[in-house]
């Protein structure tokens, strides 16, 4: 790790005004970017430190959506969304290990929108919307790829509102040595419709898969899916397994959150 | 005797107080007054030509020291290799030089260019990254095969290709072996892969080097499983320092699994900087760094074919193995897969004729050498394969199969026809209790309940024999090892009668200091906790050649054994003195001495003062004091062996195996410690069932490790292990060493990875899948998957 400055801001303003300087860089939870900081792969002149800022950590209930602050770890929200949120709860339960979940935060998981993340499904499938400093971003507008997002240099996620579903489920094959999602599957029924969102599996990061979302909006079972499968096109292929592996995994893990969610 | 500490009581690890409570002293918890610190500027790229080094700016940085090169290093001598093979033309292998900074060449991703001493580790980190090393990549050699082509580039310009060696063994029986497959009723064969592993210990490698100039004496603190060997190794080949000059210390070390056997160039460099800087200097791995410079483990290619008989005997076994050295010869690489592992392909069977051919490559990898098992999992994974394949492909059960092949309990000792004569062992009855364990009967029911729920249940089973407690050093010299294979202890009765044992064997996670003072205690019939074993220190040991092949108690502990009933000798004789006895009338029970027949007695203090405080004594016959070294050369190797039943469900849609039971019915001789055995077995299992589903170590064409990082190489965790049953009631004692024992460290290792492979196919044919008649460890889902579909 390179010297870098600490700054702990207590509000947004102060750490909007801080990110300005040159460099520097936002620290929420850190799991991602101290690593690579350690490894000598990151060198910001200036971390500033989002975890220092009250308005930035809860979980409320606001309607028909779930508000939780963009610096909440993901043992808080596996804790308190249990109730109105199963679903989410459970899926920020299976987020790392212990450790990594009461370091971890919601903003910092969307805000590197890593592909193999397990918030990106959440918030695209349930077609969350990212709250910022400055605006606000719905979840079709805001992945934009591999750990590309629409927020611009020096903007800070302060909230994410995510409308509650009727069913949800997260299924979620891991890749065996990172317990990263190896594919992933966040289903979520609304009388509008289902939305399923995979993570894990394509080179260009959560995704939408539509002809899913079809056939479950009329058919909210498992089998209704049982004859659809993904496409193997621009599907991730590494050590852990290959394209068609990730594909076929698509249906599977989709097809086990569509039981699970009932 | 207490019953409580003594041989067979499972007394509670007395190490493990320190080590739950952060207590143990490792070597990076040793900081010496004025230590630098080194960073080593490791290679990128697999292979290239080192055409200059600009270290100026470097050196001109804050805190920087010096920069050092391959250049400070003109007069030491490379990393030696402790074993020779002789190739099937009678030839010596061919060897490299193995400089401790790269002279010249890069050869793999990690190979020290340069060493950078300052006096932060940051500091030397940050210095590191100011050198400009220019290098003229070179094509580099990955896959073994292709290592070996006629074009192939050589990763060693000097050496005549890449090929190490090419062994034949036994190179007289080639024909007879190749007439009986020619006459067999049934051939099957088998093409497999035995993936490369890195052994990731949890604490990784340190060094620090230390000099005293006033006494021109060196220090260095290593995490090795073999200080002694160290000492002998860096002294007298590498830096030229006499043993006298010469202390290797290793403290408190966690864990090995072969990975900290060998000599390795960081210890060197630090010893060496040390006497120039006149400072300690002070290596620390991280993990990062440990994956590309700790010795890897495994790495074979082989194709195996079993002939047999039409009544199912078999008839002869060949094998042709490619096996990766990496770009050097590490300590004990060349031996891995010839000694340890052609001497093994009899398996438990009475096999009458083998041939055993290994191709040893170089490429542009880590060099790869001994890891938990080293050699036996490889030819056991191979036997017990190829015999379920045959089973399958005969139409006769597997576990039928063997007992008609096994070595029967009244053929011991047996003489295998490679070379090796197997001493005592019961396979039937290792079967027969794993069988019965495993609940084999009930197998079918609960097979009907997995596919209720879509998943295919399957057992597997597997038979190991293994060699232990190397070894005979006059036959290690005949088969090229450049070292003996003894060990040796000291024990130093004190005054009042505790007991100080100096053990030339290191422990880094077995546990001796507990059941070596069971040995003591149990042979004197004292409390064992008047007893402290000594180790780790070759200043206060003696000699030791290193605890790994599952020898510390069967080689060193015996060695304590010998040392024991020396000193039980000569206090017999101070007992018959005090009691006015004949020495041969003296009994010693429960740490009284007694005459024979009569009421008279002197405890052990009684004597022990008497020893130290020799005012009533035979001078004129015995010394004062009593304390005896002994030293203990092997008669042969131990054979420990064990009947492994693994319990499966597959998730035919996903390709995941989870692990449901796992038995182990191990034949380990006689048992001083049934708990750490019992750990041992599962930390083993632990291992040997991370190589079958987990763990892969995997290079990209360009020799970059893909497997770098604990994100991409799959450890073992707590929730893959399941339901292990541990039975180690079969005994045939070992009849060779005075304490029956056989080694039990490697066991779990050497019998799992087939035991589970064999149950994932059991699975898929028992699902129809019967086209799958092999996967490739690690068997990951993916794999699974698509040997499913495929």
């Amino acid at each position: 790790m390179y010297n870098f400055d600490f700054v702990k801001p207590g509000s947004v303003a102060d750490a909007v005004a801080a990110l300005a300087g040159e460099d520097a860089q936002p620290l929420s939870g850190g799991q991602t970017l101290i690593p690579s900081m350690k490894a000598r792969l990151n060198a910001p002149e200036t971390l500033v430190s989002l975890t220092g800022i009250p308005d930035l950590v809860g979980v409320c209930r606001e309607g028909d959506a779930l508000v939780i602050g963009a610096a909440t770890t993901h043992a808080q929200v596996a804790r308190d969304a249990a109730a109105d949120f199963p679903g989410l709860a459970a899926l920020a339960g299976q987020i790392g290990d212990p450790a990594v979940r009461n370091r971890g935060t919601i903003g910092g998981s969307l805000a590197n929108n890593d592909p193999s993340a397990c918030y990106p499904a959440a918030a695209l499938g349930t077609g969350a919307t990212i709250v910022t400093d400055r605006r606000e971003i719905g979840a079709d507008d805001y992945f934009q790829g591999m750990f590309a997002t629409s927020l611009e240099e020096g903007e800070i996620i302060t909230s994410v509102r995510l409308p509650i579903p009727q069913a949800s489920a997260y299924a979620k094959f891991v890749q065996p040595a990172s317990r990263f999602a190896l594919t992933a599957a966040f289903v979520a029924r609304y009388a509008s419709g289902v939305r399923v969102a995979i993570t894990g599996a394509s080179e260009n990061g959560v995704f939408r898969w539509a002809e899913a979302e079809a056939a479950l909006s009329s058919d909210f079972r498992a089998d209704a899916i049982s004859g659809l499968s993904a496409s193997a096109h621009e599907m991730i292929a590494d050590l852990h397994g290959t394209a068609a592996y990730r594909a076929h995994l698509v249906g599977v893990m989709t097809r086990r959150a569509v039981a699970a969610a009932g | 005797m207490p019953k409580d500490d003594g041989i067979g009581a499972s007394t509670k690890r007395r190490e493990d107080t320190r080590f739950l409570t952060g207590n143990g002293k490792y070597t990076d918890d040793i900081n010496l007054r004025g230590q630098t610190h080194v960073h080593f500027l490791r290679s990128d790229v697999a292979h290239g030509r080192i055409k200059g080094i600009d270290s100026s700016a470097a050196e001109a940085m804050d805190g920087v020291l010096r920069v050092f090169t391959a250049a400070d290093f003109d007069s030491a001598g490379g990393i030696p290799c402790g074993w020779q093979v002789t190739d099937k033309h009678g030839q010596a292998m061919q060897e490299p030089k193995h400089p401790i900074l790269a002279e010249g060449k890069v050869r793999h991703v990690g190979d020290p260019i340069c060493a950078v001493v300052a006096e932060t580790y940051a500091q030397a980190r940050d210095a590191a990254e100011a050198i400009e090393v220019d290098i003229e990549e070179l094509e580099p050699v990955i896959d073994m095969k292709a290592a070996l082509g006629a074009d192939a580039p050589k990763v060693h310009d000097d050496l005549t290709s890449n090929l190490c060696y090419d062994w034949g063994f036994v190179e007289e029986n080639k024909d007879a072996v190749n007439a009986a497959f020619d006459s067999a009723a049934h051939v099957v064969s088998l093409e497999l892969t035995n993936n490369r592993l890195v052994a990731n210990p949890m604490e990784p490698r340190v060094a620090v080097g230390d000099y005293d100039p006033w006494g021109d004496s060196h220090t260095l603190y290593t995490t090795s499983q073999n200080p002694h060997v160290i000492r002998l190794l860096m002294g007298a080949f590498v830096l030229n320092i006499p043993e006298h000059k010469l202390r290797v210390v290793a403290p408190d070390v966690g864990g090995g699994f072969g990975s900290k056997i060998y000599h390795y160039a960081e210890e060197a460099f630090c010893t060496h900087a040390a006497k120039v800087l006149k400072r300690p200097v002070k290596w620390t791995s991280s993990r990062s760094e440990a994956f590309i410079s700790d010795a890897h483990g495994r790495d074979h290619k082989t194709k195996i074919e079993l002939a047999l008989d039409a009544d199912h005997n078999f008839t002869a076994l060949r094998t042709e193995t490619y096996a990766n050295m990496g770009a050097y010869l590490s300590t004990f690489a060349p031996s891995i897969p010839t000694w340890l592992h052609g001497t093994l392909m009899a398996g438990n069977y009475k096999t009458p004729l083998i041939y055993v051919n290994v191709k040893a490559v170089f490429t542009n990898t880590v060099p790869v050498d001994a890891y938990r098992g080293a050699g036996r999992p490889e030819a056991t994974f191979q036997i017990e394969r190829l015999v379920d394949k045959a089973a399958r492909e005969l139409g006769v059960d597997p576990i039928e199969l063997r007992r008609k092949n096994f070595i029967k309990p009244e053929e011991f000792p047996y003489q295998t026809p490679v070379a090796v004569v197997y001493d005592t062992g019961n396979y039937h009855a290792t079967m027969d209790k794993m069988l019965e364990l495993s609940d084999y009967a009930g197998f079918e029911a609960r097979r009907a309940e997995s596919a209720k729920h879509g998943k295919l249940r399957g057992f597997g089973i597997a038979h190991y024999i293994e060699a232990c407690g190397i070894a005979p050093s006059n036959l290690v010299g005949q088969l090229g090892a450049r070292a003996g294979l003894y060990e040796s202890a000291s024990v130093r009765v004190n005054a009042t009668g505790s007991i100080s044992v100096y053990t030339g064997s290191h422990s880094h996670g077995q546990g001796h200091e507990t059941t070596f003072a069971q040995v003591v205690a149990d042979m004197i019939g004292v409390d064992a906790n008047s007893i402290e074993i000594h180790h780790g220190d070759t200043s206060n040991t003696p000699m030791g050649m290193g605890t790994y092949g599952s020898r510390s108690l069967a080689v060193g502990g015996s060695a304590i054994v010998k040392a024991t009933n020396k000193v039980i000798d000569k206090a017999k004789k101070i007992a018959a003195h005090l009691l006015e006895a004949a020495p041969e009338d003296i009994e010693l029970k429960d740490g009284k001495f007694s005459v024979a027949g009569t009421d008279k007695s002197v405890d052990w203090s009684g004597v022990t003062l008497a020893a130290y405080v020799p005012h009533n004594y035979p001078l004129e016959e015995l010394e004062p004091g009593l304390e005896e070294t002994a030293f203990y050369d092997p008669s042969n190797f131990t054979y420990p062996s064990g009947a492994y039943g693994c319990e499966i469900e597959l998730d035919p849609e996903t390709g995941k195996i989870d692990i449901l039971r796992f038995i182990a019915a191990d034949d380990f001789g006689n048992i001083v410690n049934p708990m750490i055995v019992e750990g041992q077995v599962h930390g083993g299992l632990a291992q040997g069932i991370g190589q079958a589903l987990l763990e892969n170590c995997v290079y990209d064409d360009q020799g970059q490790l893909l497997s770098g990082s604990y994100m991409d190489y799959t450890m073992p965790r707590a929730d893959d292990m399941r339901g292990f049953t541990v039975d180690h009631s079969c005994v045939t004692p070992c009849t060779h060493n005075p304490l029956g024992v056989k080694g039990c460290g490697e066991a779990g290792a050497i019998g799992s990875p087939p035991a589970v492979v064999n149950a994932a196919i059991d699975a898929l044919h028992r699902a129809g899948h019967t086209h799958v008649t092999h996967i490739d460890m690690p068997l990951t889902p993916s794999r699974v998957w698509a040997a499913i579909n495929g």
